[in-house]
């Protein structure tokens, strides 16, 4: 090997030169010697994750398939558990509750199981108006942000700061600004209990996620904003163009992968949301989120909570998939392609 | 630019600068307006929680905008174990627990970066999707097998158990964010440095060590922070003695039961945040460029 051009200069001269038929045998030895290497480097980090997240989740699966061994509340005998199909499975989807008698019956009203669906809407209704709401916003920050003016470091400044704060934190500050004697409702002199019925603890819940998450969104864009040539726009501007067609014709098509990655990280995180309804309302008056309900769920019955839990991922994993497949998303793609043209 | 081209235009000049001056001047005063209306927006509530810290407890709801009725037993209060807080020792537990997490996802994932910005090899693609796939696992979905395995384990309790599924974020994460980082780096230097006659590790050591330093310094940033934020998983998985600050604050207990002691945990949020906002602060630019690594083209 020492005789050789070392290996990372080999493989890109090797790619770029002609393919001559002596060059092809460096280029053959250097890319295998690359991929021993490659796969020595990688073989760590493939180890640490199949322990903390594919040992886990395949337990999981497993015991979503089980049944709950334990105490049976009615006969008091005792009930092995087993494989128990897809019963824990209907018992969300399909609303089926087993008795303690062994009978299935449709789950009761105020039971967990019951709240599976009302879960779900809630789950996604956070979901859209959150990232919706965080997207507009995020874009008219970063345009903002974009802009040269005097102070413009403060203002990126300031925009880290909500995003800097632990989301725990985030809770319990807007959980007392929307307290009753708080500050939220002696500014509107409104007398409204923000997280004691369901519409202003939503509306709360999502203030709160907006607040929080729509810096980080704004940075994703601005980021997207900064690769756009000056130029475009100011021909654009000889040319007479309005500045909406500008916005409509040149920012949203230049922008849009980044802006759409940034929807998709977005996405997937407000899929997940736990810290904030968990801690402002501890999931009561219908802001139960999916998240939410696993972990009631999991001191109640363990593999249903498994059947839940995956329910949850695989949920996640679809509009992941719909997001790339449907919507171009390239996630993978921007994070390995080695970068064009002129780099920093 | 009118002017220079015919003198007819050039006639009416004058008023037609002045418009576009102050067409200018508007534009950049909404400019102004704008902003401030971000920072504004941004900074208030975290204001108002700095505020509200500094507060005797009788006036809790008091709405003066600025710092009135100014005490320091919030923080006192804060840390008192009185009332059943253990702030303190949540400090504690919180900076070990993302101390170590940090540290053990940056040993294991600077290697795989490298390999995933640099070198061309087969299935690079899959370890990728792979690791992008291994961020996008909710955390309920590691807490409910996890808490029954710890509990098989007696681990529920230990540090481990917090430590170990809050590496299954941090460590895509900060692959996420370090592959960007390297891929930009100009790793010709590295090429020049040994046809200049260094060796491989004395190339390694003098010239890719120093340039990779900043990136990876960032992403440890960023990997501590949302440690130190994580609360689905110590909520479920900790118990009173390894209790993460972010738990600790959700579950802070007041002399009176059904009064939320709202000032003393404005307190404790402030002294868990401001040491984040430093550090935010000092390494603004770095942190922007490390969260939006990967998000462009």
């Amino acid at each position: 090997m020492s005789a050789e051009p070392p290996t990372g200069a080999g493989e890109t001269f090797a790619q770029t030169g002609s393919p001559q038929a002596p060059m092809k045998r460096p280029r053959a030895r250097a890319a295998s010697s690359q991929a021993g290497w490659a796969s020595m480097l990688v073989a760590p980090t493939l180890i640490v994750l199949m322990i903390v997240i594919v040992y886990p989740i395949t337990t999981a699966v497993y015991q979503s398939f089980q049944k709950d061994a334990g105490l049976d509340k009615a006969t008091g005998m005792f009930v092995a558990g087993g494989f128990a199909g897809l019963s824990n499975y209907k018992h969300w989807l399909l609303q089926q509750c087993t008795t303690a008698g062994g009978v299935t019956v449709p789950c009761p009203p105020g039971s967990l199981g019951s709240q599976f669906w009302s879960s779900v809407g809630t789950t996604f209704f956070f979901t859209i108006v959150t990232v919706a709401l965080e997207t507009v916003i995020g874009f008219g920050m970063a345009v903002i942000m974009a802009r040269a003016f005097r102070g413009r470091g403060l203002l990126r400044a300031s925009v880290l700061v909500p995003w800097a704060i632990p989301t725990a934190v985030t809770a319990k500050l807007w959980f007392f600004i929307f307290a009753f004697a708080g500050i939220v409702n002696k500014i509107f002199g409104t007398t409204i209990l923000w997280t004691g019925s369901e519409w202003p603890a939503r509306w709360g819940i999502i203030v709160a996620d907006v607040w929080k998450t729509t810096p980080f969104m704004a940075l994703l864009i601005l980021a997207g904003l900064q690769i756009i040539p000056a130029e475009v726009y100011e021909a654009a501007k000889v040319d007479g163009v309005t500045a909406w067609q500008r916005l409509r014709h040149i920012t949203l098509p230049l922008v849009r992968p980044a802006l759409m990655v940034a929807i998709l990280f977005r996405t997937l995180d407000a899929l997940r949301m736990f810290d904030l309804p968990w801690i402002m309302t501890g999931g009561a008056n219908n802001t139960t989120t999916m998240s939410i309900l696993v972990v009631q769920q999991i001191r109640e019955g363990f593999n249903s909570a498994a059947a839940l839990s995956t329910i949850t991922f695989v949920t996640i994993f679809l509009v992941a998939f719909i997001f790339v497949r449907f919507l171009g998303v390239n996630a993978v793609e921007s994070a390995t392609s080695i970068k064009k043209g002129k780099g920093k | 630019m009118t002017t220079a081209t015919t003198p007819r235009v050039g006639g009416a000049d004058p008023r037609a600068k002045a418009g576009a001056i102050n067409r200018k001047r508007w534009g950049s005063a909404r400019t102004y307006i704008s902003a401030a209306l971000i920072v504004i927006w941004c900074l208030l509530p975290a204001y108002w929680m700095v505020v509200t810290s500094f507060r005797q407890v009788g006036f809790t709801y008091d709405t003066t905008p600025f710092f009135s009725h100014v005490t320091l037993d919030n923080y006192v209060t804060a840390f008192s174990t009185n009332l059943g807080n253990h702030f303190g020792r949540a400090l504690v537990n919180s900076l070990i627990i993302s101390t170590v997490t940090t540290v053990v996802a940056l040993a294991v994932g600077v290697s795989a970066s490298y390999a995933l910005a640099r070198l061309e090899f087969r299935g690079k693609f899959v370890v990728m999707g792979f690791i992008l796939a291994a961020s996008m696992f909710p955390g309920v979905a590691l807490v409910t097998p996890l808490f029954q395995l710890f509990t098989n384990l007696n681990w529920i309790g230990t540090y481990q158990a917090l430590i170990i599924p809050d590496i299954s974020f941090v460590l895509p994460l900060s692959i996420y964010i370090l592959v960007s980082f390297f891929r930009e780096m100009p790793w010709e230097l590295e090429e020049s440095a040994r046809i200049d006659g260094c060796t491989k590790s004395q190339a390694f050591r003098k010239i890719i060590m120093p340039l990779a330093a900043p990136g990876i310094f960032t992403t440890a940033i960023l990997a501590f922070i949302s440690a130190w934020n994580e609360f689905l998983i110590a909520s479920q998985l900790s118990t009173d003695r390894t209790q993460t600050v972010t738990v600790a604050i959700a579950s802070f207990t007041g002399s009176q039961p059904h009064q939320e002691p709202y000032t003393a945990v404005m307190a404790a949020g402030t002294i868990v945040t401001i040491p984040l906002v430093i550090l935010v602060l000092i390494f603004q630019r770095q942190i922007v460029a490390g969260l939006t690594a990967g998000a462009v083209k």
